[in-house]
């Protein structure tokens, strides 16, 4: 099976130790990577901030670099979904669509596809899980606090399979950490205030680490965590599945 | 009290709630735990995704039949012995409501809760021709008292302290100065109102469900309100937006077990009162008001908007909304259904609404019709953008942005580019001119890109 | 052109597709305990269930919790506080501080009476009494409002209405405060009839 490598724009660029962790996590997992190196984003800044229209040579870019692979894995969940509902082009509809039936976030890839059972991983300290909201409205990752229905929630079930990792519950458990894209900055006293809210909430359970699928709500919440200088750190899930003794 | 939320945008105005942090959070936890109210009400129910996925059903099959639905209602309507207007905008909905008010020369008049109303600003038209209004739905009155417009369609007062409605009271009904107790303001409210219910000869309502098969009208309240004004009224005026229709009586089974659940998460509200023909010697008349619904019914994007039943959930829900106050979305109808609801009526002057959002999705979660207010909240930001309703500085920004994104040697360059500054000349990034360093640290550069630490480790053929 | 055929026309330009109605359907688990439900679902919401054998047992009730220098009104002949002939002005029961009216059946998930415009004597008793007692028979419960309209079918009553409880309202910081405009206490009656 040959998975092609999806690493968002800011990871690439700010946290290239997620997409090592990926890298090696998947290898570890028998699977045969590559990374087409000509890859840049998924289009969804600007997208979301209303100029979809924009990004039609973005798409293009995407496509052409993540035509030759089974799947395409990648450590985000809000690029993951944005690909599945976005990617479209008019000269290669065909292409587009063939991607958005294989791309899938990295938890997801492990849960559905490899159905991974075990991991041989270690992370011995007190974690706190943000769920993101794309990845878990978006490509129901966990149920929803707000569905009746049945609890599940593939993330957790991961790093319930870490030796010595300790998963704390909070008081709201998918509560928006405030990233949002350019609302960031856009609406900056609401979305630090959100964010500073999720911390306190993790803070109040005692974490070591906020960990979540998502490098965009980890970025917002660690630039919080450090202007408050807290001793409490992030990790991508991809670094604590692949965290080695 | 949220006068210092009247100017500006939605961004600004929030940037003014969020100066006083203990209020943003007492303000963020009242309406969390209406969260989790209503989320102990819908556990109880195993069927409750069954009962949204049917209303949303019957709501859009509404919408595929508002003509002859409208038609049916107004027939039977007319049967019952009820007088039937039809306005097409705001001006007219007033126009009619007053010139019914006139002619039967009443000064004074009685209004239960409708948001449809605020929407028209019907109070300050009425105020305007000689005709005193008061708000007999407690919450409201104490806005009113305030001259203030409501913070939310269903706690019209949240945004307000107990004290603070205590000292509004002292001034305006002349209780106690220092009392706070709820107890005791409601009761100074209930016997306030009592002498204005006995004298009012005219009681205006909203309307909750329309229903067309039968033509009555259905209004739910919690203090009873409504219905004591109209009982005690010559005349009752129900005003409703086209959309508030549904097909058949039955399907107030369905509807009445979901709203209060998702307002409040009580079961029911303490009245829910179906009026179909007003008592013998009483005059009834039903406003029907379009104001851009019919407009909004012909863009498949948007129209599912329209079924919305005015629960208030999505508001509860909304990590903005809780964090930014009913007032820093400048519209009736604030919150996220507020946010898709109003570009439509006014492109230019809500064009900041649907950019008030994270797009989490919590709302439409929670929508006891399943509306698609996150997917619209995107819709109407591609929408605003291509009629020029950003910013020019966003624009650019944005078009550069895809420049770079869409070329992979610039991305790397500008990219490589970005994190040496960042190492060598922070003060240049970590500046009051840049809005996520006002309260956050920028993230660390690291030494290099994912994509160069792969061609010099991983990469053996020209893959 | 008037609004109404402004409206009309535009409506029928917007051409938006609907779906058909659902059939509806009910949740078919649940037991008969409906009047179990039902006293405590009202009184989780300020209200009283009290079960009665007779009419004799309910007057004693009231004689025994109601102050005789309150002024008491019933539309049912079998209570000794019966008015067969009620006045045309609704302003005239400003002062009854106790109504009671007999109610059509109870609706076991949220506490609710249904009652209508035939049962009330006057549309304004149940809303401008201070305290409020609703009538119905132990049995007449059913488990939802789903059942509730299937019972009420197409009663051609010409206002009804559900009650549940007393008047409330917690608009003044979420505290709940019974009695907001209309009854301060509310009870419901259930005649068993043993």
């Amino acid at each position: 099976m040959r998975v092609a490598l999806f690493i968002p724009c800011y990871i690439d660029q700010f946290y290239p130790q997620v997409a090592i962790a990926t890298l090696g996590l998947l290898e570890k997992l028998g699977v045969e990577v590559t990374y087409p190196v000509n890859q840049t984003c998924c289009g969804q800044p600007m997208a979301n901030a209303g100029f979809e229209h924009t990004t039609t040579a973005t798409n293009e870019l995407f496509i052409s670099n993540f035509r030759e692979n089974d799947f395409i894995v990648s450590p985000s969940g809000s690029c993951v979904l944005h690909v599945k509902h976005h990617l479209h082009s008019d000269a290669n509809e065909a292409a587009a669509s063939a991607i958005r039936g294989k791309v899938y976030e990295l938890t997801e890839f492990l849960t559905d596809v490899l159905q991974v059972k075990d991991i041989k991983s270690r992370f011995p300290h007190v974690v706190g899980l943000h769920q993101s909201c794309h990845g878990q409205r978006g490509l129901m990752l966990s149920q929803m606090s707000e569905i009746v229905g049945p609890a599940f929630s593939k993330t957790e079930n991961l790093l319930n399979m870490v030796d010595g990792l300790t998963l704390v519950t909070l008081d709201r458990k998918d509560e928006c950490c405030g990233f949002g894209g350019t609302f960031c900055v856009t609406e900056e006293a609401v979305s630090v205030k959100m964010g500073v809210d999720r911390v306190q909430d993790h803070s109040s359970q005692g974490v070591e680490f906020i960990t979540g699928t998502d490098m965009s709500c980890l970025m917002h919440l660690d630039g919080i965590l450090r202007r408050q200088k807290s001793k409490i750190k992030v990790a991508h899930v991809a670094e604590i599945l692949n965290a080695t003794v | 009290m949220g006068t210092s939320q009247n100017t500006g945008d939605h961004a600004q105005r929030s940037s003014v709630f969020n100066q006083d942090e203990q209020r943003v959070n007492w303000h963020d936890k009242t309406l969390w735990f209406i969260r989790e109210k209503r989320d102990k009400a819908a556990w109880q129910i195993p069927e409750w995704e069954m009962l949204r996925e049917q209303a949303s059903q019957i709501k859009e099959n509404v919408l595929g039949n508002l003509h002859d639905y409208l038609v049916q209602f107004e027939q039977r309507v007319l049967e019952n012995g009820v007088h039937v207007h039809w306005a097409a905008t705001p001006e007219e909905h007033n126009a009619i409501v007053y010139d019914i008010i006139r002619k039967k020369d009443v000064r004074q008049i009685v209004k239960s809760k409708s948001m449809l109303t605020e929407e028209c600003h019907l109070n300050e038209y009425l105020e305007a021709h000689g005709v005193d209004v008061v708000d007999t739905d407690l919450g409201e009155r104490i806005v009113q008292l305030a001259n203030e417009p409501p913070s939310h369609i269903v706690l019209p007062c949240i945004h307000w302290k107990k004290e603070e409605i205590g000292e509004l009271f002292h001034q305006h009904l002349g209780t106690p100065a220092g009392n706070s107790d709820p107890q005791f303001l409601t009761a100074a409210a209930r016997a306030h109102l009592r002498q204005r219910f006995m004298t009012s000869r005219i009681a205006i309502t909203g309307v909750n469900f329309a229903v067309a098969e039968t033509g009555e009208i259905v209004v739910c309240t919690n203090e009873g309100n409504a219905d004591l004004g109209v009982q005690l009224a010559d005349v009752h005026i129900a005003c409703m937006g086209i959309e508030k229709i549904i097909p058949q009586r039955k399907h107030l089974g369905i509807f009445l077990r979901l709203l209060a659940r998702s307002a409040t998460g009580q079961p029911i509200t303490t009245y829910s009162s179906h009026f179909k023909k007003p008592r013998a010697g009483q005059e009834m008349h039903i406003v029907l008001v379009d104001n851009g619904r019919s407009e909004r019914l012909k863009s498949e994007d948007f129209r599912n908007a329209l079924k919305c039943i005015r629960c208030g959930a999505c508001m509860n829900t909304c990590p903005v909304y809780r964090r930014s106050g009913g007032h820093s979305y400048h519209y009736a109808i604030a919150g996220p259904i507020g946010s898709i609801l109003a570009p439509g009526l006014d492109m230019k002057k809500y064009a900041d609404l649907p950019f008030a959002s994270t797009l989490c999705g919590s709302c439409s979660n929670v929508c006891p019709v399943k509306i698609d207010i996150h997917d619209q909240l995107y819709k109407w930001r591609q929408v605003l953008v291509k009629n020029g309703h950003v910013n020019a500085g966003k624009s650019l920004g944005m078009k550069g942005m895809a420049t770079i994104l869409s070329n992979p040697g610039i991305f790397k360059w500008s990219g490589a580019l970005g994190r040496t500054l960042m190492k060598y000349l922070p003060f240049l990034i970590n500046n009051k001119f840049n809005p996520w360093y006002k309260h956050r640290d920028m993230p660390q550069p690291p030494a290099q890109s994912f994509n160069t630490w792969y061609r010099q480790n991983k990469k053996q053929d020209g893959k | 052109m008037g609004s109404k055929e402004k409206i009309l026309n535009n409506i029928a330009r917007a051409n938006a597709n609907g779906k058909p109605l659902p059939e509806l359907k009910k949740n078919q688990e649940g037991e008969a305990k409906y009047a179990g439900e039902f006293v405590a679902v009202l009184e989780k919401i300020g209200g009283k269930g009290v079960e009665v054998k007779d009419w004799a047992a309910l007057s004693q009730y009231v004689l025994q919790n109601f102050s005789a220098s309150g002024r008491i009104l019933s539309t049912i002949p079998e209570l000794p506080w019966f008015t067969p002939q009620l006045s045309d002005d609704p302003h005239a029961f400003e002062n009854v501080d106790l109504a009671i009216l007999k109610g059509h059946f109870g609706v076991a998930e949220n506490g609710a009476v249904w009652i209508t415009d035939k049962l009330m004597g006057d549309r304004s008793i149940p809303f401008i009494s201070q305290y409020l007692a609703l009538v119905i028979n132990k049995h007449d419960v059913v488990p939802t409002l789903q059942e509730a309209y299937e019972r009420i079918g197409y009663d051609p009553y010409d206002y009804g209405t559900f009650i549940a409880g007393p008047s409330k309202t917690a608009d003044i910081e979420q505290s709940l405060v019974l009695g907001a405009h209309g009854p301060k206490g509310m009870i419901v009656f259930l005649m068993t009839g043993d």
